[in-house]
């Protein structure tokens, strides 16, 4: 009875002390985001364009001008406007983005979908390529698999991204023509499939158009191989120390000691116990995507986020960065957070 | 002075120690072949900045339009742009323009997170708090999108981009500093000094600083072709560096256009970005074998 009771309270505590941790990173969450709209709100405080002049033009009278300088709050004190700004924002409404003349919401999810499309593709080839690498050269440490490996993930770490993607376009498509042109679809495939998801391959397959799924893979394949090859220099070069620092262990030594073959050791053992740090870097990869998609679109005329950011900077258009901006912040504070409490679901040791 | 004053167990002075310390890690160093590559473009590079204008085989401004888009030849090693400028000469002046906006932001950042983090770690309590949670707000943001956030509002110039880089990348530096501190804070040297009398400023100043710098430096080293592959994807954009300053970013910029005809605008200045980077990262593998032991090589 009293052993019951023991494990009983025990149970509570540890409930207790997870509803902690999850109220935590709760915690930590929303303070994070309200940082992050405080800054975009600075940044958009600090803009030397004029948001009135944007909107009534730069023929209006100064009652104009007054008019829609108390319109859209200016003349408030800066606390109350960051107020509507969180409040803005929390509805889903970023204002009007002066480019498109959409509200700035209604863009985002349009572009959106793209950018996913290509991070997830290479995010999955850098997984793919990246976590074998990654485990046989920790596997055969200092073999020529190693070496290469090394070499890989230091070259993408020098490599300016946008440079490499103007390169691969130049021999692929220009040179070898093996793939298609910048852009995510052919001219004849364009628009013709209907949207659901967004993502072109998805929506291709959902609609049964061949011809048009391999017009999409022959655009998406060699922007996602170039987001691929940075993500798996990261991901095998983690993939490398997590599994050195299992194969240490003395599990392994045991295992080896009972006889199991070198491939049970490393596949069955070590990485099996790499798992969960794993999925970690891999949301965090992820994450980089999302940002580092930025440069590649521009280089493929990719029309998602990242061209859309930076055209709406080009042009001036606050609301749409800024919306962006947040946008692309949330997802990586929501992909970090994610990580974190995979990691504390999957692995009993955290605490 | 000889090999063996150098490497001496028991050193006369204080001069003779400080020596032999350098000494020993420069031999760490050369053991690195890499890193000394990485030295070896490096100090190349700065010579090239210094002696730009006499090196430079022609003006890096001066239009030849008749000229335009040349391949490269025995006249212009690496052709010409679509203004009929000099390649090479704007990569050699650029190297400045690199160089400047590297060596910014790798002074500033380090500074601000150096201070943050150490005032953290010392004074504890509330301070560290408030200040860890803002370090750590900062950190969960994407850099790169903050950093053209904050070129776009306070208008695209290098001087603007430095600050942005800095902006964003000092908060690693934050976290690394209040690490050292944390474990240093409680040392006995510390208490002594305190006891000696030194006052809180001294202590952080003469005692902390001092100790927390070469994990900086390695960091610094390590994360310095990140700096310069932000600051080139800065000016690809267009938000760095404006026309005709030849940056390397927005020389690849000023290439894509003709990427698929004219392939070398794009390509050259995307080397010189390379090598410059590869050399940092070789050189902060090295630095790492030399001032951080305990971190070891993987």
């Amino acid at each position: 009875m009293a052993l019951t009771d023991t494990t009983g309270s025990h149970r509570v505590a540890r409930l207790r002390r997870r509803a902690r941790s999850v109220g935590g990173l709760a915690l930590s969450l929303a303070l994070t985001l309200l940082g992050l709209l405080l800054v975009t709100f600075i940044i958009g405080r600090v803009m030397p364009i004029d948001p009135v002049l944007k909107v009534v033009g730069e023929r209006a009278t100064q009652a104009q001008y007054d008019a829609a300088y108390q319109a859209m709050g200016l003349d408030r004190p800066l606390w109350e406007q960051f107020l509507r700004y969180m409040g803005d924002v929390l509805r889903g409404d970023f204002g009007r983005s002066i480019s498109t003349g959409h509200p700035v919401i209604d863009d985002l999810r349009r572009v959106f979908p793209a950018t996913v499309e290509l991070a997830s593709l290479g995010t999955l080839i850098g997984v793919f390529v990246g976590v074998p690498l990654g485990v046989i050269a920790a596997a055969r440490r200092g073999g020529w698999l190693d070496q290469i490996a090394r070499v890989v993930a230091l070259v993408g770490y020098s490599m300016p991204i946008f440079w490499l993607g103007l390169m691969g376009l130049l021999l692929f498509y220009g040179i070898l023509g093996w793939v298609g042109g910048p852009g995510r679809q052919g001219i004849i495939y364009d628009g013709m499939v209907p949207p659901v998801t967004g993502m072109i391959l998805v929506d291709s397959l959902i609609a049964g158009d061949w011809g048009s799924f391999r017009d999409a893979f022959s655009h998406i394949i060699l922007p996602a191989s170039l987001l691929g090859y940075f993500s798996l220099a990261y991901i095998s070069r983690m993939t490398r120390s997590f599994m050195l620092e299992q194969l240490s262990a003395e599990y392994i030594t045991t295992a080896r000691v009972k006889g199991l073959s070198e491939r049970r050791v490393i596949w069955g053992h070590a990485f099996r116990n790499i798992l969960v740090p794993l999925i970690t870097v891999i949301a965090l990869s992820f994450g980089s995507l999302l940002e580092g998609s930025v440069l590649t679109e521009i280089v493929f005329s990719w029309p998602g986020i990242g061209q859309y950011i930076t055209k709406a900077l080009l042009s001036g258009d606050m609301n749409a960065v800024l919306g962006g901006t947040v946008l692309i912040g949330t997802c990586f504070v929501g992909l970090n957070l994610l990580s974190d409490i995979l990691y504390r679901l999957l692995d009993p040791r955290a605490k | 002075m000889t090999r063996e004053w150098l490497l001496t167990d028991a050193p006369q002075t204080r001069r003779q120690a400080r020596l032999g310390a350098l000494y020993q890690g420069w031999l760490t160093f050369r053991a690195n072949r890499l890193a000394v590559l990485g030295l070896v473009i490096l100090v190349l590079l700065l010579l090239i900045a210094a002696f730009a204008p006499w090196i430079s085989p022609q003006n890096p401004f001066a239009q030849d339009l008749a000229d335009r888009l040349k391949p490269p030849s025995a006249q212009h090693w690496l052709g010409t742009d679509a203004l009929g400028r000099d390649i090479l000469s704007r990569l050699i002046h650029g190297s400045r323009v690199t160089l400047f906006i590297v060596g910014t932001v790798a002074l500033i950042a380090p500074v601000i997170g150096l201070f943050i983090g150490t005032v953290a770690g010392f004074a504890g309590g509330w301070v560290d708090q408030v200040l860890m949670r803002v370090t750590d707000i900062f950190l969960a943001f994407p850099k790169l999108i903050l950093a053209l956030a904050f070129v776009a509002a306070l208008g695209p110039s290098i001087a603007n981009a430095v600050l942005a880089l800095a902006v964003t990348s000092w908060p690693a530096y934050a976290r690394l500093a209040r690490a050292e501190t944390l474990t240093i804070r409680n040392a006995d040297y510390i208490a002594a000094a305190r006891l000696q009398g030194a006052g809180p400023l001294r202590l952080l100043i003469g005692h902390i600083w001092p100790l927390c710098v070469s994990s900086l430096i390695v960091r610094v080293a390590l994360d310095m072709a990140g700096i310069i592959l932000s600051a080139a994807g800065l000016g690809f954009l267009g938000l760095g560096a404006q026309p005709p300053t030849p940056e390397w970013g927005a020389m690849i910029s000023d290439g894509r256009t003709y990427i698929l005809d004219f392939w070398w605008v794009a390509a050259m200045p995307g080397m010189a970005i390379f090598v410059v980077s590869l050399a940092f990262n070789f050189l902060g593998d090295g630095l790492r074998d030399v001032l951080d032991p305990k971190g070891g090589r993987e």
